[in-house]
Protein backbone atom coordinates (compact mmCIF):
# COMPACT_ATOMS: atom_id res chain seq x y z
CA UNK A 1 0.00 0.00 0.00
CA UNK A 2 1.66 3.19 -1.06
CA UNK A 3 0.29 6.58 -0.31
CA UNK A 4 0.96 9.30 -2.77
CA UNK A 5 0.81 12.88 -1.56
CA UNK A 6 -1.96 14.60 -3.55
CA UNK A 7 -1.27 17.86 -5.32
CA UNK A 8 -3.26 20.17 -3.06
CA UNK A 9 -2.48 23.23 -5.17
CA UNK A 10 -4.99 22.20 -7.84
CA UNK A 11 -7.83 22.33 -5.33
CA UNK A 12 -6.85 25.69 -3.87
CA UNK A 13 -10.07 27.47 -4.93
CA UNK A 14 -12.20 24.78 -3.27
CA UNK A 15 -10.20 24.94 -0.06
CA UNK A 16 -10.36 28.72 -0.08
CA UNK A 17 -14.14 28.78 -0.50
CA UNK A 18 -14.58 26.14 2.21
CA UNK A 19 -12.38 28.05 4.63
CA UNK A 20 -14.06 31.34 3.93
CA UNK A 21 -17.57 29.88 4.21
CA UNK A 22 -16.71 28.50 7.67
CA UNK A 23 -15.12 31.81 8.63
CA UNK A 24 -18.19 33.77 7.51
CA UNK A 25 -20.40 31.40 9.50
CA UNK A 26 -18.37 32.25 12.60
CA UNK A 27 -17.96 35.96 11.99
CA UNK A 28 -21.67 36.33 11.36
CA UNK A 29 -22.42 35.14 14.90
CA UNK A 30 -20.70 38.18 16.35
CA UNK A 31 -22.38 40.75 14.15
CA UNK A 32 -25.48 42.73 15.02
CA UNK A 33 -28.15 43.73 12.52
CA UNK A 34 -26.48 46.96 11.53
CA UNK A 35 -23.10 45.50 10.72
CA UNK A 36 -24.52 42.55 8.79
CA UNK A 37 -23.11 44.15 5.66
CA UNK A 38 -19.73 42.69 6.68
CA UNK A 39 -21.07 39.21 5.94
CA UNK A 40 -22.15 40.38 2.53
CA UNK A 41 -18.80 41.99 1.76
CA UNK A 42 -16.87 38.93 2.95
CA UNK A 43 -19.00 36.69 0.73
CA UNK A 44 -18.33 38.87 -2.27
CA UNK A 45 -14.62 38.92 -1.42
CA UNK A 46 -14.65 35.11 -1.25
CA UNK A 47 -16.03 34.90 -4.77
CA UNK A 48 -13.51 37.41 -6.08
CA UNK A 49 -10.67 35.57 -4.36
CA UNK A 50 -11.80 32.23 -5.74
CA UNK A 51 -12.03 33.76 -9.21
CA UNK A 52 -8.44 35.01 -9.00
CA UNK A 53 -7.21 31.64 -7.68
CA UNK A 54 -8.99 29.72 -10.43
CA UNK A 55 -7.70 32.09 -13.07
CA UNK A 56 -4.14 31.72 -11.84
CA UNK A 57 -4.45 27.91 -11.89
CA UNK A 58 -5.72 27.85 -15.46
CA UNK A 59 -3.80 25.32 -17.52
CA UNK A 60 -4.51 24.19 -21.06
CA UNK A 61 -3.88 20.57 -20.04
CA UNK A 62 -5.80 18.04 -17.96
CA UNK A 63 -4.43 17.34 -14.50
CA UNK A 64 -5.62 14.70 -12.05
CA UNK A 65 -5.02 14.66 -8.33
CA UNK A 66 -6.37 13.11 -5.09
CA UNK A 67 -5.91 9.59 -6.52
CA UNK A 68 -7.76 10.50 -9.68
CA UNK A 69 -10.93 11.75 -8.00
CA UNK A 70 -10.35 15.40 -8.83
CA UNK A 71 -9.65 16.83 -12.26
CA UNK A 72 -8.63 20.28 -13.38
CA UNK A 73 -9.04 20.95 -17.08
CA UNK A 74 -9.89 24.09 -19.08
CA UNK A 75 -13.62 23.25 -18.98
CA UNK A 76 -13.54 23.06 -15.18
CA UNK A 77 -11.72 26.38 -14.88
CA UNK A 78 -14.04 28.23 -17.23
CA UNK A 79 -17.23 26.82 -15.71
CA UNK A 80 -16.04 27.58 -12.19
CA UNK A 81 -15.28 31.16 -13.13
CA UNK A 82 -18.71 31.43 -14.70
CA UNK A 83 -20.25 30.16 -11.46
CA UNK A 84 -18.39 32.74 -9.36
CA UNK A 85 -19.39 35.53 -11.70
CA UNK A 86 -23.04 34.51 -11.73
CA UNK A 87 -23.24 34.17 -7.95
CA UNK A 88 -21.41 37.49 -7.51
CA UNK A 89 -23.99 39.26 -9.65
CA UNK A 90 -26.77 37.38 -7.86
CA UNK A 91 -25.53 38.74 -4.52
CA UNK A 92 -25.48 42.26 -5.96
CA UNK A 93 -29.04 41.86 -7.23
CA UNK A 94 -30.59 40.39 -4.12
CA UNK A 95 -29.20 42.59 -1.36
CA UNK A 96 -32.01 45.12 -1.24
CA UNK A 97 -34.67 42.41 -1.73
CA UNK A 98 -33.31 40.49 1.23
CA UNK A 99 -33.04 43.59 3.40
CA UNK A 100 -36.67 44.50 2.73
CA UNK A 101 -37.83 41.04 3.84
CA UNK A 102 -35.73 40.41 6.95
CA UNK A 103 -33.81 37.76 5.02
CA UNK A 104 -30.51 39.64 4.97
CA UNK A 105 -28.89 37.11 7.28
CA UNK A 106 -25.72 35.10 7.43
CA UNK A 107 -27.60 31.90 6.54
CA UNK A 108 -28.38 33.06 3.03
CA UNK A 109 -24.75 33.84 2.29
CA UNK A 110 -23.17 30.80 3.92
CA UNK A 111 -25.67 28.44 2.28
CA UNK A 112 -25.04 30.06 -1.08
CA UNK A 113 -21.28 29.73 -0.60
CA UNK A 114 -21.58 26.06 0.40
CA UNK A 115 -23.71 25.65 -2.70
CA UNK A 116 -20.92 27.23 -4.74
CA UNK A 117 -18.46 24.80 -3.16
CA UNK A 118 -20.73 21.90 -4.12
CA UNK A 119 -20.86 23.16 -7.69
CA UNK A 120 -17.06 23.48 -7.78
CA UNK A 121 -16.59 19.91 -6.55
CA UNK A 122 -19.11 18.67 -9.10
CA UNK A 123 -17.44 20.55 -11.94
CA UNK A 124 -14.02 19.12 -11.02
CA UNK A 125 -15.21 15.62 -10.15
CA UNK A 126 -13.52 12.67 -11.77
CA UNK A 127 -15.10 9.88 -9.77
CA UNK A 128 -18.66 8.90 -8.86
CA UNK A 129 -17.84 9.66 -5.25
CA UNK A 130 -16.84 13.30 -5.76
CA UNK A 131 -19.63 13.79 -8.26
CA UNK A 132 -22.20 12.58 -5.74
CA UNK A 133 -20.77 14.54 -2.83
CA UNK A 134 -20.66 17.77 -4.84
CA UNK A 135 -24.19 17.25 -6.05
CA UNK A 136 -25.53 16.62 -2.55
CA UNK A 137 -23.71 19.58 -1.05
CA UNK A 138 -25.31 21.78 -3.69
CA UNK A 139 -28.76 20.20 -3.37
CA UNK A 140 -28.90 20.29 0.41
CA UNK A 141 -27.93 23.97 0.41
CA UNK A 142 -30.63 24.71 -2.12
CA UNK A 143 -33.38 22.86 -0.21
CA UNK A 144 -32.55 24.90 2.87
CA UNK A 145 -32.42 28.16 0.92
CA UNK A 146 -35.89 27.63 -0.53
CA UNK A 147 -37.28 27.27 3.00
CA UNK A 148 -35.26 30.20 4.34
CA UNK A 149 -38.32 32.41 4.83
CA UNK A 150 -39.75 30.42 7.69
CA UNK A 151 -43.20 32.02 7.89
CA UNK A 152 -43.87 31.77 4.17
CA UNK A 153 -46.49 29.07 3.50
CA UNK A 154 -45.84 28.80 -0.21
CA UNK A 155 -42.07 28.64 0.19
CA UNK A 156 -42.23 25.82 2.73
CA UNK A 157 -44.45 23.80 0.43
CA UNK A 158 -42.08 24.44 -2.47
CA UNK A 159 -39.13 23.38 -0.31
CA UNK A 160 -40.84 20.13 0.67
CA UNK A 161 -41.66 19.26 -2.94
CA UNK A 162 -38.16 20.14 -4.04
CA UNK A 163 -36.65 18.07 -1.26
CA UNK A 164 -38.75 14.96 -1.91
CA UNK A 165 -38.25 14.94 -5.67
CA UNK A 166 -34.60 15.96 -5.41
CA UNK A 167 -33.77 13.24 -2.91
CA UNK A 168 -35.52 10.68 -5.10
CA UNK A 169 -33.54 11.82 -8.13
CA UNK A 170 -30.29 11.53 -6.15
CA UNK A 171 -31.25 8.00 -5.15
CA UNK A 172 -31.92 7.10 -8.78
CA UNK A 173 -28.54 8.51 -9.75
CA UNK A 174 -26.91 6.47 -6.99
CA UNK A 175 -28.66 3.29 -8.06
CA UNK A 176 -27.31 3.81 -11.56
CA UNK A 177 -23.85 4.45 -10.12
CA UNK A 178 -23.99 1.24 -8.09
CA UNK A 179 -24.87 -0.75 -11.22
CA UNK A 180 -22.02 0.77 -13.20
CA UNK A 181 -19.66 0.18 -10.30
CA UNK A 182 -20.71 -3.44 -10.27
CA UNK A 183 -20.11 -4.05 -13.96
CA UNK A 184 -16.97 -1.98 -14.42
CA UNK A 185 -15.41 -2.54 -10.97
CA UNK A 186 -14.42 1.06 -10.42
CA UNK A 187 -15.76 4.43 -9.34
CA UNK A 188 -13.15 6.36 -11.30
CA UNK A 189 -14.55 7.88 -14.49
CA UNK A 190 -11.33 7.21 -16.40
CA UNK A 191 -11.26 3.54 -15.38
CA UNK A 192 -14.94 3.13 -16.23
CA UNK A 193 -14.37 4.64 -19.66
CA UNK A 194 -11.45 2.23 -20.22
CA UNK A 195 -13.49 -0.77 -19.07
CA UNK A 196 -16.28 0.12 -21.47
CA UNK A 197 -13.89 0.61 -24.38
CA UNK A 198 -12.50 -2.87 -23.89
CA UNK A 199 -15.94 -4.06 -24.87
CA UNK A 200 -16.12 -7.17 -22.71
CA UNK A 201 -19.03 -5.98 -20.62
CA UNK A 202 -22.61 -6.87 -21.41
CA UNK A 203 -24.10 -3.74 -23.05
CA UNK A 204 -27.50 -4.37 -21.48
CA UNK A 205 -26.12 -4.01 -17.94
CA UNK A 206 -24.35 -0.77 -18.81
CA UNK A 207 -27.49 0.67 -20.35
CA UNK A 208 -29.47 -0.31 -17.25
CA UNK A 209 -27.13 1.78 -15.09
CA UNK A 210 -27.03 4.56 -17.67
CA UNK A 211 -30.82 4.97 -17.70
CA UNK A 212 -31.01 5.38 -13.93
CA UNK A 213 -28.20 7.91 -13.99
CA UNK A 214 -29.82 9.89 -16.79
CA UNK A 215 -33.04 10.13 -14.75
CA UNK A 216 -31.06 11.79 -11.97
CA UNK A 217 -29.22 14.16 -14.29
CA UNK A 218 -32.38 15.10 -16.23
CA UNK A 219 -34.02 15.93 -12.93
CA UNK A 220 -31.20 18.24 -11.92
CA UNK A 221 -31.31 19.96 -15.30
CA UNK A 222 -35.10 20.24 -15.12
CA UNK A 223 -35.67 18.38 -18.39
CA UNK A 224 -39.09 16.92 -19.26
CA UNK A 225 -40.43 14.40 -18.05
CA UNK A 226 -38.58 15.13 -14.78
CA UNK A 227 -39.51 18.80 -14.65
CA UNK A 228 -42.49 18.74 -12.25
CA UNK A 229 -40.54 20.47 -9.49
CA UNK A 230 -39.24 23.38 -11.59
CA UNK A 231 -42.34 25.62 -11.84
CA UNK A 232 -43.45 24.96 -8.27
CA UNK A 233 -40.05 25.67 -6.77
CA UNK A 234 -39.36 28.75 -8.89
CA UNK A 235 -42.80 30.07 -8.03
CA UNK A 236 -42.77 29.25 -4.34
CA UNK A 237 -39.22 30.23 -3.42
CA UNK A 238 -38.39 33.84 -2.56
CA UNK A 239 -37.33 35.54 -5.81
CA UNK A 240 -33.77 35.99 -4.59
CA UNK A 241 -33.45 32.23 -4.07
CA UNK A 242 -35.16 31.51 -7.38
CA UNK A 243 -32.58 33.65 -9.07
CA UNK A 244 -29.85 31.56 -7.46
CA UNK A 245 -31.26 28.11 -8.20
CA UNK A 246 -32.19 28.94 -11.77
CA UNK A 247 -28.75 30.10 -12.85
CA UNK A 248 -25.50 28.85 -11.32
CA UNK A 249 -26.66 25.24 -10.60
CA UNK A 250 -27.55 24.85 -14.29
CA UNK A 251 -23.89 25.45 -15.10
CA UNK A 252 -22.93 22.74 -12.62
CA UNK A 253 -25.60 20.41 -14.03
CA UNK A 254 -24.06 20.86 -17.46
CA UNK A 255 -20.70 19.84 -16.01
CA UNK A 256 -22.38 16.80 -14.42
CA UNK A 257 -23.78 15.82 -17.81
CA UNK A 258 -20.39 16.16 -19.51
CA UNK A 259 -18.46 14.37 -16.75
CA UNK A 260 -20.85 11.42 -16.66
CA UNK A 261 -21.71 10.99 -20.30
CA UNK A 262 -18.54 12.09 -22.05
CA UNK A 263 -15.71 11.46 -19.58
CA UNK A 264 -17.22 8.33 -18.06
CA UNK A 265 -19.63 6.76 -20.52
CA UNK A 266 -18.25 8.12 -23.79
CA UNK A 267 -18.18 4.56 -25.09
CA UNK A 268 -21.96 4.34 -24.79
CA UNK A 269 -22.59 7.35 -26.99
CA UNK A 270 -24.85 5.47 -29.39
CA UNK A 271 -27.04 4.50 -26.43
CA UNK A 272 -27.32 7.84 -24.62
CA UNK A 273 -27.69 9.74 -27.86
CA UNK A 274 -31.23 8.44 -28.43
CA UNK A 275 -32.31 9.09 -24.85
CA UNK A 276 -31.00 12.66 -25.03
CA UNK A 277 -32.85 13.26 -28.32
CA UNK A 278 -36.08 12.28 -26.58
CA UNK A 279 -35.35 14.45 -23.51
CA UNK A 280 -34.48 17.42 -25.71
CA UNK A 281 -37.61 17.20 -27.88
CA UNK A 282 -39.90 16.78 -24.88
CA UNK A 283 -38.28 19.65 -22.97
CA UNK A 284 -38.36 22.10 -25.84
CA UNK A 285 -41.96 21.30 -26.79
CA UNK A 286 -43.54 20.98 -23.35
CA UNK A 287 -41.56 23.94 -21.93
CA UNK A 288 -42.50 26.32 -24.71
CA UNK A 289 -46.13 25.29 -25.00
CA UNK A 290 -47.03 25.25 -21.31
CA UNK A 291 -45.26 28.58 -20.76
CA UNK A 292 -47.91 30.21 -22.95
CA UNK A 293 -50.63 29.33 -20.46
CA UNK A 294 -48.88 30.91 -17.46
CA UNK A 295 -50.05 34.10 -15.79
CA UNK A 296 -47.32 34.14 -13.16
CA UNK A 297 -44.05 35.46 -14.53
CA UNK A 298 -41.89 33.24 -12.31
CA UNK A 299 -43.73 30.16 -13.57
CA UNK A 300 -43.40 31.44 -17.13
CA UNK A 301 -39.66 31.84 -16.69
CA UNK A 302 -39.55 28.36 -15.14
CA UNK A 303 -41.11 26.78 -18.23
CA UNK A 304 -38.85 28.90 -20.38
CA UNK A 305 -35.94 27.47 -18.36
CA UNK A 306 -37.18 23.95 -19.12
CA UNK A 307 -37.16 24.76 -22.83
CA UNK A 308 -33.65 26.20 -22.50
CA UNK A 309 -32.53 22.98 -20.78
CA UNK A 310 -33.76 21.14 -23.87
CA UNK A 311 -31.57 23.31 -26.09
CA UNK A 312 -28.61 22.69 -23.82
CA UNK A 313 -29.12 18.93 -24.21
CA UNK A 314 -29.31 19.39 -27.98
CA UNK A 315 -25.74 20.70 -27.89
CA UNK A 316 -24.44 17.74 -25.89
CA UNK A 317 -26.18 15.00 -27.85
CA UNK A 318 -24.25 15.66 -31.04
CA UNK A 319 -21.28 13.98 -29.37
CA UNK A 320 -18.64 16.23 -30.93
CA UNK A 321 -16.30 18.78 -29.36
CA UNK A 322 -18.14 21.53 -31.29
CA UNK A 323 -21.42 20.34 -29.82
CA UNK A 324 -20.09 20.34 -26.26
CA UNK A 325 -18.66 23.82 -26.80
CA UNK A 326 -22.05 24.97 -28.11
CA UNK A 327 -23.75 23.45 -25.07
CA UNK A 328 -21.30 25.19 -22.75
CA UNK A 329 -21.84 28.49 -24.55
CA UNK A 330 -25.59 27.96 -24.21
CA UNK A 331 -25.51 27.26 -20.50
CA UNK A 332 -23.37 30.31 -19.71
CA UNK A 333 -25.61 32.51 -21.85
CA UNK A 334 -28.69 31.01 -20.19
CA UNK A 335 -27.26 31.82 -16.77
CA UNK A 336 -26.71 35.44 -17.79
CA UNK A 337 -30.24 35.70 -19.20
CA UNK A 338 -31.74 33.94 -16.19
CA UNK A 339 -30.06 36.45 -13.88
CA UNK A 340 -31.59 39.27 -15.88
CA UNK A 341 -35.01 37.61 -16.10
CA UNK A 342 -35.38 37.12 -12.36
CA UNK A 343 -33.54 40.41 -11.82
CA UNK A 344 -36.49 42.02 -13.55
CA UNK A 345 -38.87 40.49 -10.98
CA UNK A 346 -36.58 41.69 -8.16
CA UNK A 347 -36.50 45.16 -9.65
CA UNK A 348 -40.28 45.49 -9.84
CA UNK A 349 -40.98 44.10 -6.40
CA UNK A 350 -40.95 46.06 -3.20
CA UNK A 351 -41.59 45.23 0.45
CA UNK A 352 -44.89 43.37 0.64
CA UNK A 353 -45.30 43.18 -3.12
CA UNK A 354 -43.70 40.45 -5.23
CA UNK A 355 -44.47 41.63 -8.81
CA UNK A 356 -44.73 38.05 -9.97
CA UNK A 357 -47.88 38.38 -12.05
CA UNK A 358 -47.79 39.26 -15.74
CA UNK A 359 -50.39 41.97 -14.99
CA UNK A 360 -47.78 43.87 -13.00
CA UNK A 361 -45.80 44.53 -16.16
CA UNK A 362 -48.65 46.29 -17.97
CA UNK A 363 -47.69 49.73 -19.19
CA UNK A 364 -44.16 49.56 -17.83
CA UNK A 365 -43.10 51.84 -20.66
CA UNK A 366 -45.25 54.66 -19.29
CA UNK A 367 -44.00 54.12 -15.77
CA UNK A 368 -40.32 53.85 -16.61
CA UNK A 369 -39.22 53.76 -20.27
CA UNK A 370 -35.60 52.85 -19.50
CA UNK A 371 -36.48 49.71 -17.55
CA UNK A 372 -39.01 48.78 -20.22
CA UNK A 373 -36.25 48.95 -22.82
CA UNK A 374 -34.01 46.73 -20.68
CA UNK A 375 -36.82 44.17 -20.26
CA UNK A 376 -37.29 44.31 -24.04
CA UNK A 377 -33.60 43.37 -24.48
CA UNK A 378 -33.97 40.43 -22.10
CA UNK A 379 -37.14 39.11 -23.69
CA UNK A 380 -35.75 39.40 -27.22
CA UNK A 381 -32.60 37.62 -26.13
CA UNK A 382 -34.51 34.76 -24.49
CA UNK A 383 -36.70 34.41 -27.58
CA UNK A 384 -33.56 34.22 -29.73
CA UNK A 385 -33.90 37.41 -31.75
CA UNK A 386 -30.65 38.77 -33.24
CA UNK A 387 -28.50 40.69 -32.41
CA UNK A 388 -28.91 39.57 -28.78
CA UNK A 389 -26.79 36.82 -27.27
CA UNK A 390 -29.66 34.34 -27.04
CA UNK A 391 -29.70 34.17 -30.82
CA UNK A 392 -26.04 33.17 -31.09
CA UNK A 393 -26.46 30.54 -28.41
CA UNK A 394 -29.37 28.92 -30.26
CA UNK A 395 -27.51 29.23 -33.56
CA UNK A 396 -24.40 27.48 -32.21
CA UNK A 397 -26.44 24.61 -30.79
CA UNK A 398 -28.47 24.20 -33.99
CA UNK A 399 -25.30 24.23 -36.08
CA UNK A 400 -23.92 21.38 -34.00
CA UNK A 401 -27.16 19.44 -34.40
CA UNK A 402 -27.19 19.95 -38.17
CA UNK A 403 -23.52 18.97 -38.39
CA UNK A 404 -24.34 15.67 -36.71
CA UNK A 405 -26.92 14.98 -39.44
CA UNK A 406 -30.13 15.44 -37.42
CA UNK A 407 -31.70 18.10 -39.62
CA UNK A 408 -35.27 17.13 -38.63
CA UNK A 409 -34.38 17.72 -35.00
CA UNK A 410 -33.03 21.19 -35.75
CA UNK A 411 -36.19 22.05 -37.69
CA UNK A 412 -38.36 20.84 -34.81
CA UNK A 413 -36.35 22.92 -32.31
CA UNK A 414 -36.74 26.03 -34.46
CA UNK A 415 -40.51 25.50 -34.82
CA UNK A 416 -40.93 25.23 -31.05
CA UNK A 417 -38.78 28.26 -30.36
CA UNK A 418 -40.97 30.26 -32.74
CA UNK A 419 -43.97 29.08 -30.72
CA UNK A 420 -42.05 30.06 -27.59
CA UNK A 421 -41.41 33.56 -28.97
CA UNK A 422 -45.12 34.21 -28.41
CA UNK A 423 -44.93 34.39 -24.65
CA UNK A 424 -41.77 36.48 -24.62
CA UNK A 425 -43.32 38.94 -27.03
CA UNK A 426 -46.50 39.01 -24.95
CA UNK A 427 -44.49 40.55 -22.10
CA UNK A 428 -43.28 43.24 -24.50
CA UNK A 429 -46.83 43.84 -25.72
CA UNK A 430 -48.04 44.24 -22.12
CA UNK A 431 -45.27 46.73 -21.39
CA UNK A 432 -45.68 48.92 -24.43
CA UNK A 433 -49.31 48.72 -25.52
CA UNK A 434 -51.36 48.22 -22.36
CA UNK A 435 -52.36 50.79 -19.79
CA UNK A 436 -50.62 50.41 -16.44
CA UNK A 437 -52.70 48.65 -13.79
CA UNK A 438 -50.48 49.84 -10.96
CA UNK A 439 -49.39 53.48 -10.91
CA UNK A 440 -46.94 53.20 -8.03
CA UNK A 441 -43.49 54.46 -8.92
CA UNK A 442 -40.74 51.92 -9.43
CA UNK A 443 -38.08 52.82 -6.92
CA UNK A 444 -35.32 50.26 -6.86
CA UNK A 445 -32.14 51.22 -5.08
CA UNK A 446 -29.47 52.78 -7.23
CA UNK A 447 -27.34 49.63 -6.92
CA UNK A 448 -30.12 47.32 -8.13
CA UNK A 449 -31.02 49.61 -11.04
CA UNK A 450 -27.37 49.79 -12.10
CA UNK A 451 -26.84 46.02 -11.89
CA UNK A 452 -30.02 45.35 -13.83
CA UNK A 453 -29.19 47.84 -16.58
CA UNK A 454 -25.64 46.54 -16.73
CA UNK A 455 -26.85 42.95 -17.03
CA UNK A 456 -29.27 43.79 -19.84
CA UNK A 457 -26.62 45.82 -21.66
CA UNK A 458 -24.18 42.92 -21.32
CA UNK A 459 -26.75 40.73 -23.08
CA UNK A 460 -26.73 43.22 -25.95
CA UNK A 461 -22.94 43.66 -25.95
CA UNK A 462 -22.29 39.92 -25.90
CA UNK A 463 -24.72 39.59 -28.79
CA UNK A 464 -22.80 42.14 -30.79
CA UNK A 465 -19.46 40.47 -30.02
CA UNK A 466 -20.15 36.78 -29.37
CA UNK A 467 -16.74 35.66 -30.63
CA UNK A 468 -14.76 35.97 -27.40
CA UNK A 469 -16.94 33.71 -25.24
CA UNK A 470 -17.36 31.24 -28.08
CA UNK A 471 -13.58 31.04 -28.50
CA UNK A 472 -13.19 30.31 -24.78
CA UNK A 473 -15.80 27.55 -24.97
CA UNK A 474 -14.19 25.95 -28.02
CA UNK A 475 -10.80 26.08 -26.37
CA UNK A 476 -12.19 24.33 -23.30
CA UNK A 477 -12.95 21.24 -25.37
CA UNK A 478 -9.91 21.44 -27.63
CA UNK A 479 -7.97 18.80 -25.68
CA UNK B 1 -23.72 -19.85 -0.57
CA UNK B 2 -25.62 -16.69 -1.29
CA UNK B 3 -24.98 -15.53 -4.85
CA UNK B 4 -24.47 -11.94 -5.96
CA UNK B 5 -27.75 -12.03 -7.84
CA UNK B 6 -29.65 -12.69 -4.61
CA UNK B 7 -28.33 -9.51 -3.06
CA UNK B 8 -29.10 -7.57 -6.19
CA UNK B 9 -32.65 -8.94 -6.24
CA UNK B 10 -33.25 -7.90 -2.65
CA UNK B 11 -31.88 -4.43 -3.39
CA UNK B 12 -34.01 -4.10 -6.52
CA UNK B 13 -37.15 -5.18 -4.64
CA UNK B 14 -36.43 -2.68 -1.85
CA UNK B 15 -35.75 0.08 -4.36
CA UNK B 16 -38.87 -0.73 -6.34
CA UNK B 17 -41.02 -0.84 -3.21
CA UNK B 18 -39.83 2.56 -2.09
CA UNK B 19 -40.41 4.14 -5.53
CA UNK B 20 -43.92 2.68 -5.58
CA UNK B 21 -44.38 3.90 -2.01
CA UNK B 22 -43.52 7.44 -3.05
CA UNK B 23 -46.05 7.44 -5.85
CA UNK B 24 -49.03 5.71 -4.29
CA UNK B 25 -48.72 7.23 -0.84
CA UNK B 26 -51.49 9.80 -0.44
CA UNK B 27 -51.33 10.34 3.28
CA UNK B 28 -48.28 11.32 5.19
CA UNK B 29 -45.06 13.08 4.24
CA UNK B 30 -43.09 11.19 6.90
CA UNK B 31 -43.79 8.00 4.96
CA UNK B 32 -42.23 9.66 1.92
CA UNK B 33 -39.11 10.45 3.93
CA UNK B 34 -38.94 6.82 4.97
CA UNK B 35 -39.22 5.76 1.32
CA UNK B 36 -36.26 7.97 0.46
CA UNK B 37 -34.18 6.41 3.22
CA UNK B 38 -35.11 2.97 1.97
CA UNK B 39 -34.03 3.83 -1.57
CA UNK B 40 -30.62 4.83 -0.26
CA UNK B 41 -30.35 1.65 1.78
CA UNK B 42 -31.17 -0.41 -1.29
CA UNK B 43 -28.31 1.32 -3.08
CA UNK B 44 -26.06 0.53 -0.12
CA UNK B 45 -26.87 -3.17 -0.37
CA UNK B 46 -25.94 -3.04 -4.04
CA UNK B 47 -22.63 -1.35 -3.32
CA UNK B 48 -21.66 -3.72 -0.54
CA UNK B 49 -22.59 -6.81 -2.53
CA UNK B 50 -20.60 -5.64 -5.53
CA UNK B 51 -17.71 -4.58 -3.35
CA UNK B 52 -17.58 -8.00 -1.71
CA UNK B 53 -17.77 -9.96 -4.94
CA UNK B 54 -15.28 -7.72 -6.75
CA UNK B 55 -12.88 -7.80 -3.80
CA UNK B 56 -12.59 -4.02 -3.99
CA UNK B 57 -13.09 -1.79 -0.95
CA UNK B 58 -14.02 1.47 -2.71
CA UNK B 59 -17.65 0.38 -2.85
CA UNK B 60 -17.73 0.06 0.93
CA UNK B 61 -16.17 3.48 1.32
CA UNK B 62 -18.87 4.89 -0.89
CA UNK B 63 -21.45 3.34 1.43
CA UNK B 64 -20.04 5.29 4.39
CA UNK B 65 -20.39 8.50 2.42
CA UNK B 66 -23.96 7.63 1.42
CA UNK B 67 -24.90 6.92 5.04
CA UNK B 68 -23.45 10.25 6.16
CA UNK B 69 -25.15 12.20 3.41
CA UNK B 70 -28.43 10.37 4.11
CA UNK B 71 -28.25 11.52 7.73
CA UNK B 72 -27.73 15.14 6.64
CA UNK B 73 -30.51 14.78 4.13
CA UNK B 74 -32.92 13.42 6.74
CA UNK B 75 -32.04 16.33 9.03
CA UNK B 76 -32.87 18.88 6.35
CA UNK B 77 -35.99 16.99 5.32
CA UNK B 78 -37.33 16.90 8.87
CA UNK B 79 -36.43 20.56 9.38
CA UNK B 80 -38.45 21.50 6.30
CA UNK B 81 -41.25 19.28 7.57
CA UNK B 82 -41.33 21.17 10.88
CA UNK B 83 -41.49 24.50 9.06
CA UNK B 84 -44.27 23.17 6.86
CA UNK B 85 -46.25 21.90 9.83
CA UNK B 86 -45.92 25.21 11.67
CA UNK B 87 -47.21 27.10 8.65
CA UNK B 88 -50.07 24.80 7.77
CA UNK B 89 -50.89 22.59 10.73
CA UNK B 90 -50.97 19.51 8.52
CA UNK B 91 -48.52 17.19 6.82
CA UNK B 92 -50.96 15.46 4.50
CA UNK B 93 -49.65 14.96 0.99
CA UNK B 94 -52.99 15.93 -0.53
CA UNK B 95 -52.91 19.31 1.20
CA UNK B 96 -49.78 20.36 -0.67
CA UNK B 97 -51.73 21.90 -3.51
CA UNK B 98 -51.22 25.65 -3.26
CA UNK B 99 -48.74 25.67 -6.10
CA UNK B 100 -50.03 24.55 -9.43
CA UNK B 101 -50.51 25.75 -12.97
Amino acid sequence: MNFEMPNFALAMPEMFVLGMACLILLVDLFLNERSRVVTYLLSQATLVGAFILTLSLYTPVRELTFSGTFVLDPMASVLKMAVYAVVFVMFLYTRSYLQARQMFTGEFYTLALFGVLGMMVMISAHSFLTLYLGLELLSLSMYAMVALQRDNRVASEAAMKYFLLGAMASAMLLYGMSMLYGVTGSLDLGEISRAIDEGEIERMLLVFGLVFMLVGVAFKLGAVPFHMWVPDVYHGAPTAVTQFISTAPKIAAFALLIRLLVDGLGGLQSEWHDILVLLAILSISVGNIIAIAQTNIKRMLAYSGIAHAGFLILGVLSGTAEGYAAGMFYVIVYAVMGLAGFGMVLLMSRAGFEADSLEDYKGLNQRNPWFALMVLFIMFSMAGVPPFIGFWAKLAVLQAVVASGLIWLAVLAVIFSVIGAFYYLRVIKLMYFDAPADEARIEPGRELAAVFSGNALVILAMGLFPGALMAICIQAFAL
Amino acid sequence: MIALSDYLTVAAILFGLSVVGMFINRKNIIVLLMCIEMMLLAVNINFIAFSHYLGDVTGQIFVFFILTVAAAEAAIGLAILVVLFRNRGTINVTDMDTLKG
